[in-house]
């Protein structure tokens, strides 16, 4: 790690602490009140399910439309545990355990599905994660374990705004040293051209079902918290529309770009409730937003680039020293600095 | 024995529904590679359509449904040209989230215009049981099944038939050698939306007479059975849209009649990861080599 990265390392890991001191302050001074706290709480869930979507979507390049599903079953595996144990140990460290379960059963779900899945390509490979979605729905729904159609209660409520606010930031970080590693490189070559990466030796389906594999088990994660937050779970709450509000904020946020997910989850969790002062007419005006945003952006907010300080202080200092040569050159007006 | 038949029946005209909407879905994807998620909806604005003018206006039935075709087929045209084809050169899955905001802006329109709660479709179809031998099938069964047959045989002598049908499938092979050959590719896209809106629309109006009534999410579920049906038969083929509509719409009355109604979506979409997994292309599909 060069000298550089870990300059950028220290200004970002000093922006994540400054966002969180500053929310905790305008929690504690009542400038945000249980409501605020709440939709914060889902833009972190929300951000923690797109950037594990965005790895396969975005970097790997395929397209899912189950992700739900392994939200899903982390937030039953990591529940089911928490209300087996719960009083028997301190609250952080159950939510600890129980969201590393959720997790790790979403990623073996994941392995057992992406298998088979993930030797389908484009539209397929999504029409065959729809149906693993909708599979995995209906068998919850119909199991004795995890309450069937009637939900899952009794969830203890352990999950607050600092947990997720790290637990989001770590998965931030993990997605991004994966990206920026070999592995993410490899992954990034199957986006790129599968058959190619093939040629030069990219073992494609083991990076793929890595991808995989990785995506849902932080999507589990995900779903953990979800559960441990609301503290009840339905299973049509993971349908195959959850699936697609991930999806949205992948696309929006723009394909490979974690930044852009980050503030696309924002957006797109405050939206509806921001546009709750025109109630029937809420969720049309969300819609009609959703469709001119990808009229007008079709390649996401961010593309596939990631917004950094360093590009922006360099941007800015580009435009500082064009400005100067220009003054030089005579006249801010650019009528003879023009070419 | 004779349970059985009768289940088979209505599995027929459950598929013939399916087999109309799987046509909308398959005709788009052949022509302009997109899973059109808003035709569920465009199949609900059809029901809608048809109870306004059965409950406010006492036109016979077979009118009732040629409006409701003719509009939602102007409705799906509209669809076409405001949110697909200004992206037509932008990443596919853009276009598939547009697709996904015009089904989320329908529902929701439909939402705030009707309301939440169902509505009682009136009996457009005078509702008797026909004997047929031993056999008691109901009216509807039976002018649904007629008027998905009567509908996919006209669509079919079109396509292959008529000079626009030949477009269409032109189109559907080549775009860029099409448009060489004089073609008018965007007229003929919006041509098979056109189509494709109409028939979903006849699902609709079929679909909410069949379970008596319309509400707003009427096309969500129904809309995803067909798309699966039009995988199942072969994305992109229209013989294959009618094979698979039919197929999931018998496993599906089965299932119900003789295993469990709860697993019964559980089974469908098993059968699809089985179909997928086995031959992607599906029954009918071709495969395709794949190319540097």
């Amino acid at each position: 790690m060069n000298n550089k990265m870990l300059k950028n390392y220290a200004i970002n890991l000093a922006v994540v602490i400054l966002i969180f001191t500053g929310l905790m302050g305008m929690m504690a001074t009542g400038m945000l009140n249980k409501y605020h706290q709440g939709i914060i709480i889902f833009i972190l869930i929300n951000v923690i399910l797109a950037s594990s979507l965005n790895l396969v979507t975005g970097f790997l390049g395929q397209l899912t439309l189950g992700h739900a599903g392994f939200m899903a079953v982390g937030a039953y595996a990591s529940a089911l545990f928490s209300v087996a144990l719960k009083g028997q140990m301190p609250n952080l460290l159950l939510l600890i355990i129980s969201l590393i379960i959720g997790g790790i059963a979403a990623s073996i779900v994941g392995i057992v599905i992406g298998i088979p899945a993930l030797r389908l390509r484009g539209d397929y490979l999504a029409i065959i994660t729809l149906g693993f979605g909708e599979v995995i729905r209906v068998v919850i729904n119909n199991i004795k374990i995890t309450g069937g159609a009637q939900g899952l209660t009794g969830i203890p409520r352990i999950a607050s705004f600092q947990s997720a606010f790290w637990i989001a930031a770590l998965v931030i970080l993990v997605l991004y040293r994966l990206t920026h590693s070999k592995q993410g490189r490899a992954i990034l070559s199957i986006r790129e051209d599968e058959v190619a990466a093939e040629a030069v030796g990219v073992r494609t389906t083991y990076y793929k079902v890595l991808g995989f594999a990785i995506a849902a088990g932080f999507a589990g994660v995900g779903g953990g918290l979800y559960a441990h937050y609301i503290a009840f779970l339905d299973p049509n709450t993971f349908g195959f529309m959850r699936s697609v509000e991930i999806l949205v904020i992948v696309v929006l946020g723009g394909m490979g770009s974690l930044t852009g997910t980050i503030v696309a989850a924002t957006v797109l969790t405050i939206l509806p409730e921001a546009l709750r002062g025109f109630s029937d007419f809420r969720m049309l005006l969300y819609s009609f937003m959703l469709i001119v945003m990808m009229l007008f952006r079709p390649q996401g907010l961010f593309g596939t680039g990631e917004f950094s300080w360093q590009t922006l202080y360099d941007r800015t200092k580009l435009v500082h020293s064009a400005l100067r040569k220009r003054e030089k050159r005579g006249g801010i007006d650019g009528s003879t600095g023009s070419k | 024995m004779v349970l059985f038949l009768q289940q088979m029946i209505n599995g027929l005209s459950v598929g013939s529904i399916y087999a109309l909407i799987a046509l909308g879905y398959t005709m788009v994807y052949g022509i302009i590679r997109l899973i059109n998620f808003a035709h569920g909806e465009i199949m609900m604005v059809g029901a809608y359509i048809a109870f306004i003018l059965a409950v406010n206006t006492s036109l016979p039935f077979i009118l009732i449904l040629l409006i409701s075709m003719v509009l939602s087929a102007v409705i799906g045209v509209l669809v076409e040209r405001v949110a697909y084809k200004p992206l037509r050169k932008a990443p596919r899955i853009s276009v598939l989230i547009t697709a996904i905001g015009v089904s989320f802006f329908l529902q929701n329109l439909a939402l705030v215009i009707f309301k939440a709660d169902p509505k009682i479709m009136p009996e457009l179809i005078e509702k008797k049981p026909i004997a047929i031998g031993p056999l008691q099938v109901g009216t509807v069964t039976v002018t649904t099944l007629a008027l998905s047959i009567v509908f996919m045989i006209a669509l079919d002598l079109f396509v292959k038939r008529t000079k626009p049908g030949k477009a269409m499938r032109a189109v559907s092979e080549d775009k860029d050698a099409a448009v060489l050959m004089g073609i008018h590719v965007n007229k003929t896209i919006s041509l098979t939306f056109a189509i494709g809106s109409a028939l979903g629309a006849l699902g609709g109006v079929l679909y909410g007479i069949t379970y008596t009534q319309v509400f707003p999410t009427l096309g969500v579920l129904p809309g995803l059975k067909a798309f699966i049906a039009a995988v199942l038969g072969g994305i992109g083929l229209i013989p294959g849209a009618v094979l698979g509509g039919f197929v999931i719409g018998m496993i599906e009355t089965i299932t119900k009649a003789y295993l469990s109604s709860q697993w019964s979506d559980a089974i469908v979409f098993g059968l699809l990861i089985i179909v997928l997994i086995v031959k992607p292309t599906g029954i009918l599909g071709k495969n395709e080599k794949e190319k540097v």
